[in-house]
Protein backbone atom coordinates (compact mmCIF):
# COMPACT_ATOMS: atom_id res chain seq x y z
CA UNK A 1 0.00 0.00 0.00
CA UNK A 2 1.62 3.53 -0.93
CA UNK A 3 0.92 6.28 1.23
CA UNK A 4 1.54 9.56 0.62
CA UNK A 5 3.84 12.26 2.48
CA UNK A 6 3.87 15.57 3.22
CA UNK A 7 6.36 17.63 4.27
CA UNK A 8 7.04 20.47 6.55
CA UNK A 9 9.92 21.64 5.64
CA UNK A 10 10.61 24.54 8.20
CA UNK A 11 10.29 22.19 10.63
CA UNK A 12 12.01 19.68 9.59
CA UNK A 13 14.77 21.60 9.23
CA UNK A 14 14.72 23.54 12.47
CA UNK A 15 14.73 19.91 13.83
CA UNK A 16 17.72 18.77 11.83
CA UNK A 17 20.16 21.96 13.18
CA UNK A 18 19.12 21.36 16.39
CA UNK A 19 20.06 18.04 16.35
CA UNK A 20 23.50 18.78 14.65
CA UNK A 21 24.02 22.11 17.19
CA UNK A 22 23.32 20.27 20.14
CA UNK A 23 25.47 16.98 19.56
CA UNK A 24 28.18 19.84 19.16
CA UNK A 25 27.76 21.32 22.55
CA UNK A 26 27.32 24.61 20.55
CA UNK A 27 25.29 27.62 22.66
CA UNK A 28 22.94 29.21 20.21
CA UNK A 29 19.80 30.74 19.25
CA UNK A 30 17.50 29.94 15.68
CA UNK A 31 15.68 32.78 14.85
CA UNK A 32 12.76 32.54 13.01
CA UNK A 33 14.02 34.01 9.86
CA UNK A 34 16.25 31.19 9.12
CA UNK A 35 19.04 33.07 11.17
CA UNK A 36 21.48 31.46 13.44
CA UNK A 37 23.10 32.80 16.08
CA UNK A 38 25.79 31.36 17.75
CA UNK A 39 26.75 32.85 21.55
CA UNK A 40 30.14 32.22 21.26
CA UNK A 41 33.51 32.43 19.39
CA UNK A 42 33.77 29.87 16.38
CA UNK A 43 37.34 28.84 15.01
CA UNK A 44 37.18 28.85 11.23
CA UNK A 45 37.67 24.94 11.29
CA UNK A 46 35.16 24.30 13.55
CA UNK A 47 32.53 26.41 11.24
CA UNK A 48 33.88 24.55 8.34
CA UNK A 49 33.16 20.83 9.89
CA UNK A 50 29.22 22.37 10.80
CA UNK A 51 28.80 23.27 7.87
CA UNK A 52 29.71 20.12 6.04
CA UNK A 53 27.68 17.85 8.57
CA UNK A 54 24.65 20.38 7.41
CA UNK A 55 25.03 19.99 3.75
CA UNK A 56 24.97 16.64 3.95
CA UNK A 57 21.75 17.27 5.26
CA UNK A 58 20.93 19.36 2.52
CA UNK A 59 21.64 22.70 4.90
CA UNK A 60 24.44 25.05 4.03
CA UNK A 61 25.51 28.36 6.08
CA UNK A 62 25.41 30.96 3.45
CA UNK A 63 27.67 33.40 4.05
CA UNK A 64 28.25 36.14 1.12
CA UNK A 65 26.89 39.44 1.59
CA UNK A 66 25.13 38.65 -2.03
CA UNK A 67 23.93 34.98 -1.21
CA UNK A 68 22.32 36.04 2.09
CA UNK A 69 20.53 38.83 0.31
CA UNK A 70 19.73 36.12 -2.60
CA UNK A 71 18.37 33.75 -0.05
CA UNK A 72 16.41 36.25 1.72
CA UNK A 73 14.63 37.03 -1.87
CA UNK A 74 14.45 33.74 -2.38
CA UNK A 75 12.73 33.37 1.02
CA UNK A 76 10.35 36.37 0.82
CA UNK A 77 8.78 34.49 -2.53
CA UNK A 78 8.40 31.20 -1.12
CA UNK A 79 6.39 32.81 1.32
CA UNK A 80 4.49 34.93 -1.19
CA UNK A 81 4.20 31.73 -3.17
CA UNK A 82 2.40 29.36 -0.39
CA UNK A 83 -0.14 32.10 1.28
CA UNK A 84 -3.65 30.83 0.22
CA UNK A 85 -4.52 34.34 -0.05
CA UNK A 86 -4.86 36.30 -3.66
CA UNK A 87 -1.27 37.09 -3.80
CA UNK A 88 -0.80 40.19 -6.21
CA UNK A 89 1.90 39.80 -8.85
CA UNK A 90 2.08 42.89 -9.87
CA UNK A 91 3.07 44.46 -6.71
CA UNK A 92 5.52 42.13 -5.81
CA UNK A 93 8.38 44.34 -6.55
CA UNK A 94 6.72 46.85 -3.63
CA UNK A 95 6.48 44.46 -1.44
CA UNK A 96 10.36 43.18 -1.68
CA UNK A 97 11.89 46.22 -2.05
CA UNK A 98 9.86 47.14 1.26
CA UNK A 99 10.45 44.24 3.19
CA UNK A 100 14.55 44.00 2.09
CA UNK A 101 15.10 47.25 2.39
CA UNK A 102 16.94 47.31 -0.92
CA UNK A 103 15.77 49.19 -4.08
CA UNK A 104 13.55 46.36 -6.32
CA UNK A 105 16.78 47.37 -9.17
CA UNK A 106 19.19 46.29 -6.58
CA UNK A 107 17.50 42.79 -5.84
CA UNK A 108 17.18 41.99 -9.21
CA UNK A 109 20.54 42.74 -10.03
CA UNK A 110 22.05 40.87 -7.24
CA UNK A 111 19.51 37.88 -7.72
CA UNK A 112 20.25 37.55 -11.46
CA UNK A 113 24.01 37.55 -11.00
CA UNK A 114 23.98 34.84 -8.06
CA UNK A 115 21.01 32.28 -9.47
CA UNK A 116 21.28 33.09 -13.39
CA UNK A 117 18.10 33.91 -13.62
CA UNK A 118 15.48 36.72 -13.10
CA UNK A 119 13.36 37.41 -9.68
CA UNK A 120 10.08 37.17 -12.68
CA UNK A 121 11.06 34.01 -13.75
CA UNK A 122 11.75 32.75 -10.47
CA UNK A 123 8.77 33.65 -9.16
CA UNK A 124 6.86 31.45 -11.95
CA UNK A 125 8.97 28.65 -11.72
CA UNK A 126 7.89 28.49 -8.15
CA UNK A 127 4.34 28.53 -8.42
CA UNK A 128 4.52 25.67 -11.21
CA UNK A 129 6.15 24.03 -8.85
CA UNK A 130 3.44 23.74 -6.75
CA UNK A 131 1.21 23.44 -9.46
CA UNK A 132 2.99 20.10 -9.88
CA UNK A 133 2.65 18.94 -6.08
CA UNK A 134 -0.63 19.35 -5.90
CA UNK A 135 -1.48 17.50 -9.46
CA UNK A 136 1.13 14.81 -8.07
CA UNK A 137 -0.75 14.52 -4.63
CA UNK A 138 -4.21 14.34 -6.85
CA UNK A 139 -6.95 15.53 -4.60
CA UNK A 140 -7.67 19.05 -6.39
CA UNK A 141 -8.85 19.41 -9.92
CA UNK A 142 -7.08 21.46 -12.15
CA UNK A 143 -9.27 24.50 -11.79
CA UNK A 144 -8.66 24.25 -7.95
CA UNK A 145 -5.44 24.64 -8.63
CA UNK A 146 -5.66 27.32 -10.71
CA UNK A 147 -7.58 29.22 -8.17
CA UNK A 148 -5.60 28.33 -5.10
CA UNK A 149 -2.48 29.60 -7.19
CA UNK A 150 -4.18 33.32 -8.36
CA UNK A 151 -4.40 32.56 -11.96
CA UNK A 152 -7.08 34.45 -13.72
CA UNK A 153 -8.28 30.93 -15.31
CA UNK A 154 -7.26 27.15 -16.28
CA UNK A 155 -6.43 28.31 -19.73
CA UNK A 156 -3.70 31.14 -18.12
CA UNK A 157 -2.55 28.13 -15.47
CA UNK A 158 -1.90 25.28 -18.42
CA UNK A 159 -0.04 28.29 -20.46
CA UNK A 160 2.18 28.63 -17.60
CA UNK A 161 2.81 25.21 -16.95
CA UNK A 162 3.42 24.45 -20.59
CA UNK A 163 5.59 27.27 -21.47
CA UNK A 164 7.76 26.17 -18.34
CA UNK A 165 7.68 22.37 -18.47
CA UNK A 166 6.95 22.02 -22.24
CA UNK A 167 4.06 19.89 -20.79
CA UNK A 168 0.26 19.99 -20.36
CA UNK A 169 -1.39 19.87 -16.98
CA UNK A 170 -3.04 16.65 -18.52
CA UNK A 171 0.07 15.41 -19.95
CA UNK A 172 2.20 16.13 -16.65
CA UNK A 173 -0.46 14.66 -14.48
CA UNK A 174 -0.46 11.24 -16.86
CA UNK A 175 3.05 10.38 -16.87
CA UNK A 176 3.40 11.05 -13.35
CA UNK A 177 0.39 8.80 -12.60
CA UNK A 178 2.17 6.61 -14.86
CA UNK A 179 5.21 6.51 -13.11
CA UNK A 180 3.21 5.89 -9.77
CA UNK A 181 1.34 2.80 -11.19
CA UNK A 182 5.15 1.22 -12.83
CA UNK A 183 6.61 1.41 -9.29
CA UNK A 184 3.56 0.01 -8.04
CA UNK A 185 3.90 -2.78 -10.11
CA UNK A 186 7.46 -3.03 -9.43
CA UNK A 187 6.80 -3.14 -5.64
CA UNK A 188 4.13 -5.98 -6.60
CA UNK A 189 6.17 -8.33 -8.20
CA UNK A 190 9.09 -8.02 -6.06
CA UNK B 1 30.81 29.66 1.23
CA UNK B 2 30.26 28.28 -1.77
CA UNK B 3 30.79 30.55 -4.67
CA UNK B 4 28.69 29.93 -7.75
CA UNK B 5 30.19 26.34 -9.30
CA UNK B 6 31.27 25.82 -12.66
CA UNK B 7 28.70 23.43 -14.20
CA UNK B 8 29.54 20.18 -15.11
CA UNK B 9 28.50 18.68 -18.13
CA UNK B 10 28.69 15.25 -19.85
CA UNK B 11 27.61 14.09 -23.08
CA UNK B 12 27.03 10.80 -24.31
CA UNK B 13 27.05 10.46 -28.00
CA UNK B 14 28.55 8.06 -30.63
CA UNK B 15 28.17 11.27 -33.40
CA UNK B 16 31.62 13.22 -33.95
CA UNK B 17 30.05 16.09 -35.52
CA UNK B 18 27.39 16.49 -32.91
CA UNK B 19 29.70 16.00 -29.78
CA UNK B 20 32.22 19.28 -31.49
CA UNK B 21 28.80 20.81 -31.88
CA UNK B 22 27.81 20.39 -28.65
CA UNK B 23 31.10 21.79 -26.64
CA UNK B 24 30.90 25.17 -29.36
CA UNK B 25 27.69 25.83 -28.28
CA UNK B 26 28.77 25.56 -24.71
CA UNK B 27 31.85 28.17 -25.39
CA UNK B 28 30.07 31.01 -25.81
CA UNK B 29 27.11 30.44 -22.80
CA UNK B 30 27.68 33.73 -19.80
CA UNK B 31 27.23 30.48 -17.36
CA UNK B 32 30.18 28.76 -16.47
CA UNK B 33 30.51 25.03 -17.56
CA UNK B 34 33.46 22.35 -18.49
CA UNK B 35 31.96 19.73 -20.80
CA UNK B 36 33.37 16.09 -21.25
CA UNK B 37 32.02 14.03 -24.01
CA UNK B 38 32.21 9.86 -24.48
CA UNK B 39 31.34 8.10 -27.35
CA UNK B 40 29.16 5.30 -26.56
CA UNK B 41 26.73 3.72 -23.29
CA UNK B 42 29.58 1.60 -22.33
CA UNK B 43 32.49 4.23 -22.36
CA UNK B 44 29.38 6.18 -20.25
CA UNK B 45 28.49 3.47 -17.71
CA UNK B 46 32.71 2.83 -17.35
CA UNK B 47 33.25 6.53 -16.52
CA UNK B 48 30.02 6.61 -14.49
CA UNK B 49 31.31 4.05 -12.20
CA UNK B 50 34.87 4.81 -11.64
CA UNK B 51 35.24 5.86 -8.24
CA UNK B 52 37.85 8.63 -9.17
CA UNK B 53 35.20 10.81 -11.42
CA UNK B 54 33.90 13.38 -10.66
CA UNK B 55 30.20 13.21 -10.74
CA UNK B 56 28.73 15.74 -13.50
CA UNK B 57 25.56 18.09 -12.86
CA UNK B 58 24.18 16.93 -16.07
CA UNK B 59 24.24 13.97 -18.38
CA UNK B 60 23.00 14.28 -21.92
CA UNK B 61 22.43 11.34 -23.43
CA UNK B 62 21.93 10.34 -26.74
CA UNK B 63 19.15 7.52 -27.53
CA UNK B 64 20.85 5.76 -30.57
CA UNK B 65 24.15 4.58 -29.61
CA UNK B 66 25.47 1.50 -30.60
CA UNK B 67 26.17 -1.67 -28.48
CA UNK B 68 24.41 -0.15 -25.56
CA UNK B 69 21.13 2.17 -26.29
CA UNK B 70 20.47 5.76 -24.56
CA UNK B 71 17.67 4.17 -22.53
CA UNK B 72 19.39 0.82 -21.25
CA UNK B 73 21.65 3.30 -19.79
CA UNK B 74 18.98 5.43 -18.66
CA UNK B 75 17.65 2.34 -16.76
CA UNK B 76 20.98 1.36 -15.31
CA UNK B 77 21.73 5.13 -14.25
CA UNK B 78 18.56 5.17 -12.18
CA UNK B 79 19.66 1.98 -10.32
CA UNK B 80 22.51 4.06 -9.01
CA UNK B 81 22.56 5.71 -5.42
CA UNK B 82 25.27 7.95 -6.55
CA UNK B 83 23.92 9.26 -9.56
CA UNK B 84 20.47 10.01 -8.42
CA UNK B 85 21.18 13.47 -7.92
CA UNK B 86 22.41 13.67 -11.57
CA UNK B 87 20.00 15.59 -14.29
CA UNK B 88 19.30 12.97 -17.30
CA UNK B 89 18.55 15.05 -20.44
CA UNK B 90 17.89 12.87 -23.44
CA UNK B 91 18.95 14.29 -26.38
CA UNK B 92 17.98 12.90 -29.55
CA UNK B 93 17.03 13.03 -33.04
CA UNK B 94 13.65 11.05 -32.34
CA UNK B 95 10.74 12.87 -32.10
CA UNK B 96 8.67 9.44 -31.63
CA UNK B 97 5.90 10.01 -29.12
CA UNK B 98 7.02 6.39 -27.64
CA UNK B 99 10.90 7.44 -27.62
CA UNK B 100 9.35 10.42 -25.39
CA UNK B 101 7.31 8.65 -23.00
CA UNK B 102 9.68 5.78 -22.57
CA UNK B 103 12.90 8.06 -21.28
CA UNK B 104 10.00 9.69 -19.10
CA UNK B 105 8.68 6.66 -17.67
CA UNK B 106 11.85 5.64 -17.42
CA UNK B 107 13.18 8.45 -15.12
CA UNK B 108 14.86 10.86 -17.43
CA UNK B 109 14.42 14.31 -16.13
CA UNK B 110 14.39 16.42 -19.51
CA UNK B 111 13.79 15.39 -23.48
CA UNK B 112 15.81 17.44 -25.95
CA UNK B 113 15.12 16.71 -29.45
CA UNK B 114 18.02 18.09 -31.21
CA UNK B 115 17.81 21.06 -33.19
CA UNK B 116 19.05 21.81 -36.19
CA UNK B 117 20.95 25.02 -35.64
CA UNK B 118 23.67 25.93 -33.52
CA UNK B 119 21.57 29.28 -32.17
CA UNK B 120 18.80 27.66 -31.58
CA UNK B 121 21.06 25.00 -29.60
CA UNK B 122 23.02 27.29 -27.43
CA UNK B 123 19.56 29.08 -26.17
CA UNK B 124 18.27 26.29 -25.38
CA UNK B 125 20.89 24.76 -23.20
CA UNK B 126 21.19 28.25 -21.46
CA UNK B 127 17.61 27.63 -20.94
CA UNK B 128 18.05 23.74 -19.55
CA UNK B 129 21.25 25.39 -17.40
CA UNK B 130 19.28 28.17 -16.04
CA UNK B 131 16.17 25.95 -14.78
CA UNK B 132 18.95 23.09 -13.82
CA UNK B 133 20.44 25.30 -11.60
CA UNK B 134 17.72 26.11 -9.88
CA UNK B 135 16.73 22.32 -8.81
CA UNK B 136 21.00 22.76 -7.55
CA UNK B 137 20.55 25.27 -5.48
CA UNK B 138 16.71 25.75 -3.99
CA UNK B 139 15.43 22.33 -3.41
CA UNK B 140 13.35 21.97 -5.86
CA UNK B 141 11.66 18.69 -5.98
CA UNK B 142 13.43 16.37 -8.68
CA UNK B 143 10.65 13.77 -8.44
CA UNK B 144 8.90 16.58 -11.05
CA UNK B 145 11.40 17.70 -12.25
CA UNK B 146 10.25 16.79 -16.11
CA UNK B 147 11.15 19.31 -18.81
CA UNK B 148 10.36 18.39 -22.68
CA UNK B 149 11.97 21.00 -25.28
Amino acid sequence: MIYYLKYDVQAICKRLVQEQLQNLGINYSLLNTNELDINQALPNDFLHALNSNLVKLGIEIVSSQKSILVQKIKDAIMELVNQEDKLILSKTSHYLAKILNHSYRYLSGTFSEITYTTIENYIILQKIEKAKDMITAGELTFTEIAWKLNYSSVAHLSMQFKNTTGFTPTLFKKIITQKKNNLILDTVNK
Amino acid sequence: MIKNEIIRILLADDDKDDRTDFIEAFETLKIATTVETVKNGIELMKYLNEPSTIIPHLLFLDLNMPKKSGLECLVEIKKIKKLKNLTLVIYSTSSSEKDIDDTFLNGANVYLKKPAHLIVLKKTLLHILTIDWQYHTSGLNRENYLLHL
